[in-house]
């Protein structure tokens, strides 16, 4: 069984609170607020106004750019504002509120559970569709996927990876998706491969999830040119890299695309979201969210429509426990602690973990005995200590020289350092400043 | 007798050849520069802080002995007094500047701005303004970690560990500006020391609307405009919800400070109001308004000793 080469840490996965909990869907709220930032790129533009009725599916915010997404009502009802939200994080962002009144949908979504077998559909139809539907990789970059799909010119795809990884401790929902709509997973795998002209497409599934190995195997080794990858367990190996090095054993270059090895690789839930579009005529607009936790009641994956109180959602799993000292939006590794629950779920939250008070504290940081376990521990292969010393003297150029801009935010240096040294905090603050001052430079 | 002599003979011979092979070497390649260079080096504060926009002391001389006049060209540090000596020794008109002292356009003190949060990250206001809003829900204000303190040179900045707020020590303050760089949340600006240190300021960047800052921080500017209806001289102007003052044209007639509902407008150094006018600063906030109240009509008991809170 392989895995990716370079650095990697073994976090403890805990995923048993919410494994094999079967998706319940989250109840309709009576008012919802719509984020028009749910990915990467531009702010989506609102194409809707005060007052409007709208359905579920329909349009109500146009990708600001080329690198954007459009977004569509989760609800139907009426739009009582446009105005802004606080997001869990304390950042301002425009939003669109709506005032709930029952469920009309959209009369060409199909919204039955029937499974649909492939149209013949033309490439260029398939990534229209996807754009159209808004679609973002649900991984948790929240990178608009009809991007990925169009290479540059002169770069061919040739092998779709798809990530069922979840190596993100405690979370568990792509885990789930595997098992329940495999077979539209499979459809959807087949949409991209003819979108992308290719005849080759891995799944990478970690050993800790063997029933998703085994059901993923049993419907993938019917179509052509279509395998199962089962990957030795190793944080991070669901990043986009790491995973093109543990699938097909090909190093992305520093500072380029996947498309450079000629891969492209989508998340599974992303998969779904794009056999619905494409074959459902269904927009992106719910997403399944992991809410688990040692002490949650209730703890499981529930499908969530966009713009729903994350209250709501957190209520639906037995409220939030007693002890809790941290909310972590995401994963433990990845995810970014919250400071209000305040917030509509969307596109980016793809859980919450609830941590009681005596785990969530910081060990008191000592000085750095220069072991090199985070060197050691890197999967770009990044000198943290180095990095973390530069930002905190503020030595941009010295950090864009050692590649900052290669920093992936795994968190795996913090996490093996024996003095509890906070790296990534630098490293991260250090990056946000080297990417602006890249951007600055390139925009002269 | 013979050995010392001999080798004393090698010995001072080798030494002369050595020193004139120097002398020459050093004649021959000998950089010409301005000997003025070095004079006004002498003269300047030798801080090497970088507040006049050069690499150091030496680079701000180089600059000013190139240049052929003293316009643009200033030391924060040693304020007009230092250029004065520097256009003497270049024989040039000293340009007046005006004396400028950083200010920290922050009110939010503990009582007056709940914390909602606590960050247990590293202490650093870099950091926590890349994490989120920070421990309090005023996503403008001050993160409190003090990375200000940490860039000042000269000692004139230090946390109040009651309103946890930085606070500019008057005396010490060059303006150098090092410090208007690292705050992440732009709160620190130069401002004019003004007659008699006075001066009067919009002590938040809040450009929330009223209800959202209000509820975030007691002591906010609500953009409410007051202020710039009752001021004569059109110094104030109300942006995205937020009063500014403009130091040049304000006239220190102190009417906005009244005016203010919420005691975001503070005057700094100005002799308490006379008691008879009950004009009541800042009704609206009577508790939070409190650890601010001694140090904004600073007291003429102490006149500067103790940072006003600015």
């Amino acid at each position: 069984m392989s895995t990716f080469r370079i650095g990697g840490v073994h976090p403890q996965d805990n995923k048993q609170y919410s494994a094999h909990q079967t998706i319940v869907d989250c109840p309709l709220p009576q008012k919802a607020i719509i984020p028009l930032v749910q990915h990467i790129g531009a702010p989506a533009q609102p194409v809707v106004e005060k007052g409007d009725k709208v359905r579920v599916g329909q349009l109500i915010a146009k990708a600001g750019g080329f690198v954007s997404a459009n977004i569509h009502s989760p609800f139907s009802g009426t739009i009582s504002k446009i105005d802004t939200t606080v997001d869990g994080w304390g950042a301002r962002v425009p939003a669109i509120f709506i005032d709930v009144e029952g469920d009309l949908w959209l009369d060409e979504i199909d919204k039955s559970d029937n499974l649909v077998r492939e149209g013949i559909l033309e490439p260029k139809e398939i990534i229209d569709r996807i754009a159209a539907a808004g679609i973002v990789g649900l991984g948790g970059a929240c990178f608009p996927t009809h991007v990925k799909l169009m290479p540059p010119p002169g770069k061919k795809a040739k092998v779709l990876i798809v990530n069922g990884v979840e190596c993100e401790p405690y979370l568990t929902c792509d885990h789930q998706l595997m098992l329940e709509k495999g077979e539209e997973i499979i459809i959807g795998i087949q949409l991209l491969m003819r979108a992308l002209n290719i005849q080759r497409a891995i799944i990478g599934i970690e050993k800790n999830k063997p029933d998703a190995i085994a059901h993923m195997q049993k419907l993938a080794s019917r179509v052509l040119g279509m395998s199962v990858m089962p990957l030795n367990l190793k944080y991070p190996q669901g990043g986009e890299k790491q995973l093109i090095d543990a699938c097909i054993g090909r190093q992305v270059p520093s500072g380029a695309l996947p498309i450079e090895v000629g891969a492209v690789v989508d998340n599974v839930a992303t998969v779904y979201a794009v056999y619905e579009a494409v074959l459902k005529r269904k927009p992106l607009i719910s997403r399944v969210m992991t809410i688990t936790g040692k002490d949650v009641a209730k703890p499981g994956n529930y499908r969530v429509r966009f713009g729903t109180p994350l209250t709501d959602v957190v209520a639906l799993a037995g409220g939030v426990p007693e002890n809790t000292g941290k909310i972590i939006g995401g994963g433990p590794m990845m995810g970014r602690a919250m400071n209000s629950l305040d917030m509509p779920a969307n596109k980016r939250v793809s859980g919450l973990l609830f941590m009681p008070e005596d785990e969530s504290r910081r060990i008191e940081p000592e000085n750095c005995i220069r072991c090199a376990k985070c060197v050691g521990a890197c999967p770009m292969g990044l000198e943290p200590y180095l990095l973390a010393r530069q930002a905190e003297l503020q030595q941009w150029d010295g950090m864009e020289a050692h590649n900052i801009m290669d920093c992936i935010e795994c968190g795996c240096c913090t996490f093996t350092c024996p003095s509890h040294r906070p790296l990534l905090d630098y490293v991260r603050m250090g990056k946000a400043k080297v990417g602006g001052i890249i951007r600055a430079r390139s925009a002269k | 007798m013979n050995i010392v002599l001999i080798a004393l003979l090698v010995l001072g011979a080798t030494g002369l050849t050595a020193a004139v092979l120097l002398f020459v070497i050093a004649q021959k390649f000998k950089v010409e520069e301005d000997p003025r260079i070095d004079e006004v080096t002498e003269v300047l504060p030798g801080a090497n802080c970088g507040g006049c926009g050069f690499a150091g002391c030496r680079a701000l001389a180089e600059a000013c002995v190139k240049a052929d006049s003293l316009e643009g060209l200033l030391c924060p540090v040693g304020g007009s007094e230092t250029m004065a000596k520097v256009a003497s020794i270049l024989g040039m008109e000293s340009v007046a500047a005006e004396p400028m002292v950083a200010v920290v356009r922050c009110n939010g003190t503990c009582e007056a701005r709940p914390r909602t949060s606590e960050f247990n990250g590293s202490r650093s206001c870099q950091i926590m303004h890349s994490c989120y809003v920070g421990e309090t829900a005023c996503p403008f204000g001050c993160l409190g970690c003090g990375d200000c303190v940490a860039a000042c040179q000269f000692d004139a900045l230090h946390m109040n560990p009651e309103t946890g707020l930085p606070e500019v020590d008057e005396d010490k303050c060059t303006s150098c500006g090092k410090c208007v760089k690292a705050c992440p949340r732009q709160l620190i600006e130069l401002r004019k020391k003004g007659p008699k240190n006075r001066r009067i300021v919009v002590l938040c960047r809040n450009k929330d609307k009223g209800a959202a800052t209000r509820k975030a921080c007691l002591n906010g500017c609500i953009g409410c405009g007051k202020c710039m209806k009752e001021c004569n001289f059109e110094a104030i102007t109300v942006e995205n919800n937020l009063a500014y003052i403009d130091f040049n044209k304000c006239r220190l007639c102190r009417k906005c400070e009244a005016a203010c509902p919420t005691g975001a407008i503070h005057a700094i150094n100005f002799p308490p109001r006379k008691p008879a006018e009950p004009k009541e600063e800042a009704p609206a906030t009577p508790k939070p308004a409190e650890p601010t109240v001694p140090t904004t009509p600073a007291p003429s008991v102490e006149p500067k000793k103790e940072e006003a809170n600015v």
